[in-house]
């Protein structure tokens, strides 16, 4: 195996790696550290055991017990002991275990991450990072297949973004720590160590900005939007209606909070049928967000209601219904066929 | 008389279970509730008869205080209460919406507030105005926050003053996270090093927060002075709602030195407060502080707190006011006369009249206030937000109404 290619030589036009999701965000998070001293990483068992996922593999070693911690178990410690950290001049990553282990620092992100910097009209800035790998699909008990990313973006004051694949996720990450604003960062942890997801990344090449949604797939008979894990299943049903002749566009909102859905209007306003995908329940939801906007901006041009994909309205259930639960390729396209025949 | 003590066996295993204390109707009848007197292991340096006591193991932290500093503690704490009863007023007169009083915690406030170095940190709760006034923040720059024109004016990064945070006890995580950044960048090691003093109430002892707060600070050595101002009363709950312990022997379960200082001798918060931030400074925090004292007011103007306590009780504090004391022990040593007296009272009634003429005259805040600085790299979102409803208000514009 080729030595990692951290920085672009002198000269050197690439340095592209092939990494997985969970890789390429250990890598993204090693060039953060990298260029900016203030950049700590904290967490339970991120330190020596590299975190619970290996995200954070290596880093200690590298970089030292006071710029990897391992924390106490306590996440509204990690959060609130971060606004301390952030308050005085460091960048902090923080990784919440599972996505069903925030609501501890629940408090701490609304009330003091979210609003300090408008209760001092800027004055104080918390630049720091909340990692959350979210998501169902590894057979895990309760707690830790959730997807909360909904209660953050309703919340003013964060930004959330999720990431699909390993070149976002490798740069994704890094923009976040450079944001001035608190971000939440939501990682696919289903695909961390999937060889299929296994990318060329370009660690020179010049990234898509943070805060932009992207089309991944070009298409003309209906729009299919998603994020974090369900864009592969978005693609993968894309892909299958091609089979049947239905050309879907697929786009990956990359950025939940601010949405940019000026790339969701234009391709609705082509095709006039949405479809939106998303693991969390659809009540009072990013869905919910997304289907009250396009309806106001595309009322014209919408063919078909728009319709969601999503989780039930229920609590995540037991590892043996989750295929049930789940958004898959089926029941996309049986969206895309209830969209055409409207 | 109960005392805290006895809330919890002294010994394992011997005798029955212990349990919450509860006041015999007597005490209660009496206004003499438990946690009336700080016990045995308070440090007083003066009574409230305005008596020196010595004390051999913190003395020598106020070896320093000449007469002249006695009367700027006394001047200090006098322009607070002032302050604290001008916006009392303005409250009533419907110039503010709320206001939270501090009248009776001004020794604990000034006491530790004078006790800190401008390179040191604080993290308030919403209760320090005397915190404040120590690091040169006028109670014109917190009055926004009572009368609804911002959330705190002060520059919290220049003072070294957090800005007020209101949901009990999450400040004091945030303190911890400041103090290990201290810590990290190598701030703590010597007398000249950094610190960190986080205030909370007794009522904010039962939060997750504060616990959390002791764990990471004792875990990480953060240099951080937990300040705590017990002043009896969490709204309309006794401290005996929130710990069957006194409060500072919470401390040691977390591995820290904790210590009762009466918190109406501003002296002894000075000297005690100095000795936490010291031990902070050389490496050896955290440390607890107990403050004990007397909310002498309603929580905030909205509460009524002859709906649960005694009047009596009050009554036997006032026999313990912070500011007399001094003014007896000064008047005793014949180290001011009155002509400071005097003119220390025309210094508060000068800050309270220009108080009351700044309350007066707060601008309206500008409506794009709220949209302004919710991110530091500007959302699109709410920007759009805000243009819509700018252009919304502007069709009013010269119209009538």
């Amino acid at each position: 195996m080729a030595a990692p290619v951290l920085n672009k030589k002198p000269g050197a036009t690439t340095a592209t790696q092939s990494l997985t999701l969970g890789k390429a965000l250990n890598q993204g998070l090693r060039a953060a550290m990298e260029a900016d001293p203030k950049v700590i990483v904290m967490g339970e068992d991120v330190g020596k055991l590299g975190g619970v996922f290996r995200i954070t593999d290596g880093l200690q070693k590298d970089f030292g017990e006071h710029r990897v911690l391992d924390t106490p178990l306590s996440e509204s410690g990690i959060i609130g002991a971060a606004v301390g950290l952030a308050v005085r001049g460091f960048r902090p990553v923080c990784e919440i275990q599972f996505d069903g282990f925030i609501f501890p620092g629940f408090d701490q992100i609304v009330s003091q991450v979210a609003k300090l910097h408008a209760r001092t009209l800027g004055r104080v800035k918390v630049p720091l990072v909340i990692r959350v790998p979210f998501g169902g699909g590894i057979g895990a008990v309760e707690h830790h297949s959730e997807s909360p990313e909904s209660y953050f973006a309703h919340t003013a004051g964060l930004k959330v973004v999720s990431c699909s694949n390993a070149v976002d996720a490798y740069w994704m990450i890094q923009q976040a720590i450079q944001c001035d604003d608190p971000v939440l960062f939501f990682e696919p942890k289903r695909f961390y160590h999937s060889g299929f997801m296994k990318t060329e990344v370009d660690t020179t090449a010049t990234p898509d900005p943070l805060f932009a949604s992207r089309v991944v797939r070009a298409g003309s008979t209906a729009t299919v939007v998603a994020y974090g894990p369900s864009v592969k299943v978005a693609l993968d049903a894309a892909t299958a209606a091609e089979e049947e002749g239905r050309s879907l566009e697929v786009i990956d909102l990359r950025s939940l909070s601010p949405l940019d859905l000026g790339p969701v209007f234009e391709s609705v306003r082509r095709t006039g049928r949405l479809v939106v995908v998303s693991e969390a329940p659809s009540e009072a939801s990013l869905t919910s967000e997304i289907a009250a906007r396009v309806q106001q901006e595309c009322f014209y041009s919408l063919e078909a209601p728009v319709l969601r994909v999503t989780g039930f309205d229920t609590p995540y259930p037991p590892a043996k219904l989750e295929e049930e639960f789940l958004p898959d390729l089926d029941r996309v396209l049986d969206a895309v066929d209830r969209s055409l025949a409207w | 008389m109960s005392s805290p003590e006895q809330w919890t066996h002294p010994e394992p295993r011997e005798g029955p279970a212990a349990t919450a204390a509860a006041p015999t109707a007597e005490q209660v009848i009496a206004g003499l509730r438990a946690t009336s007197e700080g016990g045995p292991e308070l440090v007083q340096l003066l009574t409230p008869e305005g008596e020196r006591l010595e004390n051999p193991e913190f003395d020598r932290y106020v070896a320093d205080v000449t007469a002249e500093d006695l009367r700027s503690l006394y001047r200090d704490m006098v322009l607070v209460r002032r302050a604290d009863r001008e916006a009392n007023a303005l409250q009533r007169q419907g110039q503010l919406g709320i206001w939270v009083p501090l009248l009776g915690q001004e020794a604990a406030q000034i006491g530790s507030g004078r006790a800190l170095r401008d390179t040191d940190m604080v993290f308030p709760s919403y209760r320090e105005h005397g915190v404040a006034w120590c690091r040169g923040i006028s109670p014109k720059e917190i009055l926004g926050i009572f009368r609804g024109t911002d959330h705190g004016s002060w520059d919290s990064n220049a003072k070294r003053f957090h800005p007020y945070t209101i949901v009990i006890g999450n400040q004091v995580l945030n303190a911890a996270g400041y103090a290990m950044g201290q810590r990290f960048e190598g701030k703590v090691g010597d007398g000249d090093s950094e610190a960190t003093m986080v205030f909370f109430g007794d009522g904010a002892t039962s939060q997750g927060d504060v616990h959390e707060g002791f764990v990471w600070a004792a875990v990480y050595d953060a240099p951080l002075v937990f300040f705590c101002q017990n002043n009896q009363w969490a709204i309309s709950e006794p401290t005996e709602r929130q710990s069957r312990l006194p409060l500072y022997h919470r401390a040691r379960g977390y591995g820290f030195p904790g210590i009762r200082v009466d918190g109406n001798d501003v002296l002894a918060t000075l000297a005690v407060s100095r000795w936490a931030l010291d031990e902070c400074r050389h490496g050896n925090g955290p440390v607890l502080i107990e403050a004990f004292t007397y909310r002498m007011d309603a929580h905030t103007t909205t509460d009524d707190p002859t709906r649960y306590r005694h009047s009596d009780e009050l009554e036997a504090w006032k026999l313990k006011d912070p500011i007399e004391r001094v003014r007896v022990h000064l008047v005793r040593h014949e180290h001011a006369d009155q002509d400071f007296f005097d003119s220390v009272q025309a210094d508060a009634d000068e800050l309270a009249a220009d108080l009351r003429e700044f309350c007066f005259n707060m601008p309206h805040p500008p409506v794009n206030q709220m949209f302004d600085h919710v991110y530091a790299e500007a959302s699109p979102f709410v920007d759009a937000q805000r243009d819509e409803f700018l252009a919304y208000q502007a069709n009013f514009a010269g119209g009538e109404h």
